[in-house]
């Protein structure tokens, strides 16, 4: 089964990178990120299903598919910047992982304002 | 994307060390830092290449373009 796979693959990097900790500490931050890459492109296609099963029950929900299309890239967006703020930090940067939150969720607040402004009109439309 | 690919890179780094390690000991420390910068970018080369992959397939999948 693929869970196996991925706690296996996760123990066996963390165990390489405790044995070049003293050895050669750059090569650490690059095991780390080859890991976490593998153990994505492992979900990915899981991952593909799970959102056209989503976008299927949207529509058949007759929901605007633009809203779905907003929320699958806040979500997306949040992935890319959670795996870049945690990189930071396994490497002891929490500044720069800090800036790098900022900057996401800065960026999903912009994303975020159509909704709000639909929302608004519905609620002005709702008041008497 | 092939798992066998970590193990390259930490045998890659181990033998970078050892070099390095064995260059210092020969009274060489320019060269072994050379090795070990070259160690480094190689292995860099192969990382930012896969992490390229990785946001096209995430700017694929979750329409982000």
């Amino acid at each position: 089964m693929e869970i196996f796979q991925i706690v296996g693959l996760g123990i066996i990097a963390t165990i390489m990178i405790v044995i070049l900790k003293d050895f050669r500490p750059e090569f650490i931050i690059f095991i780390s990120i080859i890991t976490g890459l593998i153990i994505f492109s492992l979900i990915l296609n899981k991952l593909v299903y799970v959102v056209d099963v989503m976008k299927n029950l949207s529509l058949k929900a007759n929901l605007e598919i633009e809203y779905f299309s907003i929320i699958l890239k806040i979500i997306g967006m949040s992935y890319i910047v959670e795996f870049g703020s945690q990189i930071c930090r396994d490497a002891d940067q929490n500044s720069i992982a800090m800036k790098i939150e900022l900057a996401g969720k800065v960026s999903i607040m912009i994303l975020a304002i159509p909704i709000l402004m639909s929302l608004m009109d519905l609620i002005l439309k709702i008041l008497p | 994307m092939d798992v066998d690919l970590i193990f390259k890179i930490a045998g890659l780094g181990m033998i970078v060390a050892v070099i390095h390690i064995v260059l210092d000991k020969s009274g060489k420390e320019e060269y072994a830092y050379l090795v070990t910068l070259v160690g480094v970018v190689i292995v860099l080369g192969v990382v930012i290449n896969l992490v390229s992959k990785l946001f096209d397939n995430v700017k694929v999948l979750f329409k982000l373009y």
